[in-house]
């Protein structure tokens, strides 16, 4: 999935407002569809088969994870069929028979058996652990090749960063080339987890944490939040999309502004930014839609109505809480972007939310 | 040599009993009868069982769908947050101590009351008003939107009832240090001339260990949920990065409590499992030291592995291999448990009436339950299931299958000893079977959900998850029935069942030598002091139609012994 994908959508001279929903929520959702694990596992009914529980194997170690979580599996249910047919087989063989309430003697102790039972668990109590912690070092300790990419969490969005400076808030990797994140939150408590990877750490506001895998897998994987952050936290989702080449990759990830329309650099803004709290499909989120706002007179929450102009996307970026729509108050939720979108970003945006009231337009 | 009058006035239905020696409101609200104490808690967690249920069964209602619009996000996680911080703070901890054991334990001992009367009257008052300032989160209209857990900073930061909520558990800790403290000095100092620690019904064993924790771990979340109360209006900077705190350093605090407190939960209600299985196998228990240490090195060991909460919070590596080690350990006294449980139902004279049926269930989801928590104490597996839907079910299966089991199970064996009246056995184990499957039905989905990578705290998910999720919904609702008819069968009991006698069970712990109801001073003479295990202790007397003590029988009527005095 690349970048043109939703623009050629955009593009098309098409008046179904059905089909302008599908447009622009193909764009809001940060471009890539990620399929139902189940299709790009090797999918079984089974519930005795690995497959059953994972997703695909899609890095270095989580044949390892799931090797154990099957270990794990098979010594529990050897355990819990012999301890549920032991009381089955019990209850049924000494069940009270009329009128006889006590039963015959036996013993009430026997410290040799509670030794067996309590040393022979113990034992593979200690390979679980073993098993468990071995793997783990894999986990936790990168390769020395491995690249780094930065990631910036916050409420409700991802953002990475790569080694040469591109951003995507979709997660581009190439195959068999281990990499690093270093993570940052830029508000509260979040968390890292692509299940396909098995691989999963929080992100802790105040300082940097790191998660390491090597994707062994091409293919599109479920990136998710994986600690509650507030409101949107289900919808803290994105696509980690695992490349064949580094080519591949980097035709996905580079964006040279001077090559793009305004529009086109607009909504990557948006995307990148915004589409966390507004969405262009006409639905109220954490902020006001966006895709029809444009040249209105919105109501704000002190009963004053603005024109949505230049001027008013200028303020609403770079200083929110001057203008808060009624409904959405009584303080902004919206960081100011002053300092990370100057000027031309700004144009870019304006670009952006005309031609998507204009497209709406043609819709009628 | 005793009499048949003797027999009749001791261990006969009385005309005076502790629930109408004295009537009007204020003899209960005043009342320091730890009896009285105990049903007026029971009917409490009740309350606040039923508001967390319907709490659950709205979430679960939403979740049927996977886009669902039936609640907003915002109301979504109002759902669970209440859900999970009422039934935990205002149910399951209370529950089987402040309920069952407050009516029970002075019995076992002997005993006229506990230790602190006046105390355990204000544990309750705690209870009400914790409770109460719980709820005020909601009853503001601030509601309450961070998980039971609170983890900073987006606790500090939101502006729901925060602040109600933690001064309400903030309440609830004191109410449960108040029991905890009553029970251990009651037992330390109340118990029957001659009855040693291990002539003690294992219950009171399990309601021991929990008061340890519950004196030594509340009081840290006291201070936690103060310290967060402080960085919310006072910005101290303890926890919120922004005035150079650690968030994680709150998961510590939180956790070092929290870890302790399902063993608060969970050993009690292994306590009330043992008393279940050896009564109604008439067998004395296996194990019995093996069972009654367990429960204490449960106790202390729970301290030592707050950490395996905390594996992908950030935490050092070694730290993280020392809490999965440890946890590990925590496994083998609860697998010990079970197998003594099943080594004494081995030869016994199986009933399978309602308690027994809760008990045998408790051995099915605690099993269940415990074993699905060693895919989470190993450090690979857990990496990948944390915060997911296993972790919920994990939970689930411990709290509900385990305590909620055990508090149900003991709630019908000991109701004919608190009323005087037995409740309809069929009816109940029908509730029991309803409970069991609804419960199945509900949780056991949701490991595979996790394992396949569904977060936990989420409005709305992946349509792949929509099946899985569907059978959790109606579970969920046939659990809720299950509980809704146990809870039917016994009021309807506890107003109308027919009258039942002081030991119908031949039970031998010494609750079951007072009539049932009980007199308000529990025993009228000092009971004698049998062992809790040794059913030959206790024959039947035709015309009480109980079972009694040897020593009060009609020595003509009376077989001889089959096994001696156990020592």
């Amino acid at each position: 999935m690349n970048w043109q994908l939703p623009l050629m959508l955009a593009q098309t001279n098409d008046s179904n407002l059905e089909n302008l929903r599908e447009r622009t929520e193909a764009i809001s959702m940060q471009g890539t569809t990620v399929p139902d694990s189940s299709l790009i596992r090797e999918g079984t009914s089974n519930p005795f088969a690995t497959e059953y529980w994972f997703p695909t194997q899609a890095s270095s170690f989580a044949g390892e994870v799931d090797f154990l979580y099957m270990s794990i599996f098979w010594i529990s249910l050897v355990f819990f069929v012999a301890i549920i047919g032991a009381m089955v087989y019990f209850c049924v063989k000494y069940r009270r028979k009329d009128g006889v309430i006590a039963p015959e003697p036996s013993s009430s102790h026997n410290t040799a058996i509670e030794i067996l039972w309590s040393v022979l668990p113990s034992i593979i109590l200690v390979w679980i652990f073993y098993v468990g912690a071995e793997t783990w070092f894999e986990m936790r300790i990168p390769k020395e090749n491995a690249e780094e990419i930065q990631v910036t969490a916050k409420q409700f969005g991802w953002l990475f960063t790569y080694e040469d400076g591109d951003q995507t808030n979709e997660l581009h990797l190439v195959r068999d080339k281990p990499v690093r994140l270093i993570m940052q939150s830029e508000d509260v408590l979040h968390s890292f987890f692509v299940a396909a990877f098995r691989q999963k750490m929080d992100i802790v506001p105040g300082r940097y944490t790191y998660a390491y895998f090597e994707p062994i897998k091409d293919g599109v994987y479920r990136l998710s939040c994986n600690e509650y952050c507030g409101t949107g936290h289900s919808k803290m989702k994105t696509a980690c999309i695992v490349h064949t080449s580094e080519e591949d990759r980097k035709n996905n990830t580079k964006w040279i502004e001077a090559e793009k329309t305004p529009f086109e650099n607009g909504q990557r803004i948006y995307q990148i930014h915004c589409s966390g709290c507004h969405k262009v499909d006409g639905q109220a989120a954490t902020g006001p839609a966006l895709n029809l706002i444009w040249g209105e007179n919105e109501k704000m929450i002190d009963g004053t109505t603005e024109l949505v102009n230049e001027d008013y996307v200028l303020d609403s970026i770079w200083y929110p809480e001057k203008h808060i729509v009624e409904g959405y108050g009584p303080v902004s939720k919206m960081n100011s972007f002053k300092g990370i979108l100057d000027q031309k970003d700004v144009d870019y945006v304006i670009a952006y939310l005309k031609e998507l009231k204009e497209q709406s337009g043609d819709a009628k | 040599m005793v009499d048949a009058s003797t027999r009749q006035k001791l261990f006969g239905t009385p005309e005076t009993n502790f629930l109408n020696c004295s009537k009007g409101w204020k003899s209960w609200a005043f009342t320091l009868d730890h009896k009285r104490i105990g049903i007026m808690y029971l009917i409490g967690v009740t309350v606040a069982l039923f508001l967390a249920g319907v709490f659950a069964l709205v979430l679960r209602s939403h979740l049927f769908t996977f886009d669902s619009t039936m609640l907003s996000d915002d109301m979504y996680n109002q759902m669970f947050t209440l859900h999970g911080a009422v039934m935990v703070f205002s149910f399951i901890i209370p529950s089987i101590p402040a309920a069952l054991g407050n009516i029970v334990l002075p019995m076992m001992l002997g005993a006229k009351d506990v230790a602190f009367p006046r105390m355990n009257l204000a544990s309750f008052y705690l209870w009400i008003i914790g409770t109460g300032c719980l709820l005020l989160a909601i009853l503001s209209g601030k509601g309450l939107d961070t998980g039971w857990t609170f983890y900073t900073p987006y606790s500090i930061d939101t502006n729901t009832g925060v602040i109600y909520a933690t001064f309400g558990a903030f309440i609830l800790g004191f109410s449960s240090i108040f029991t905890g403290l009553n029970f251990l000095v009651t037992v330390n100092t109340m118990r029957s001339k001659d009855q040693g620690w291990f002539k003690l019904p294992l219950f009171v064993w399990s309601l021991y260990a929990t008061a340890i924790i519950q004196v030594l771990a509340t009081p840290v979340l006291g201070i936690t949920l103060l310290m967060l109360i402080a960085e919310k209006t006072l910005h101290i900077g303890i926890f919120d990065p922004k005035y150079g705190g650690d968030p994680v350093l709150f998961q510590h605090f939180f956790w070092f409590y929290s870890h302790p407190a399902v063993y608060i939960m969970i050993l009690p209600a292994m306590g009330v499992i043992s008393e279940l299985i050896s009564v109604y196998s008439q067998k004395r228990i296996f194990g019995y030291s093996f069972i009654a240490f367990s429960s204490v090195a449960i106790a202390l060991l729970g301290f030592l592995v707050w950490g395996h909460h905390m594996f992908t919070s950030g935490q050092s590596l070694v730290v993280t291999l020392i809490f999965s080690a440890i946890t590990f350990t925590v496994a083998i006294p609860s697998a010990v448990k079970v197998f003594n449980w099943l080594a004494t139902l081995y030869k016994g004279s199986i009933l399978l009436n309602t308690p027994m049926c809760y008990a045998l269930s408790f051995i099915f989801l605690f099993g269940i339950g415990g074993l699905t928590g060693l895919f989470l104490g190993a450090l690979s597996t857990d990496i990948h299931l944390h915060d997911t839907y296993f972790v919920v079910a994990h939970f689930h299966f411990v709290m509900v299958g385990g305590t909620l089991t055990a508090l149900l199970g003991g709630v019908f064996h000991w109701w004919p000893k608190i009323w005087g009246r037995m409740y309809n056995d069929f009816l109940g184990r029908v509730g029991c079977f309803l409970v069991f499957s609804g419960f199945n039905l509900t949780f056991f989905p949701q490991f595979v959900m996790g394992s396949r990578g569904m977060p936990r705290r989420y409005a709305s998910y992946d349509p792949e998850f929509q099946i899985f999720h569907q059978l959790s919904t109606v579970g969920a609702f046939v659990l809720g029935i299950g509980i809704l008819l146990s809870f039917v069968v016994l009021v309807y009991a506890a107003l109308r069942g027919p009258r039942c006698s002081s030991n119908p069970f031949r039970a031998a712990s010494l609750e079951w030598q007072s009539s049932s109801p009980p007199d308000f001073h529990n025993f009228l003479q000092t009971p004698v002091l049998t062992d809790p295990y040794d059913f030959e202790s206790q024959v039947y007397d035709e015309e009480l139609d109980t079972y009694i003590p040897r020593e009060f029988a009609n020595p003509d009527k009376v077989a001889p012994r089959k096994e001696p005095v156990h020592h």
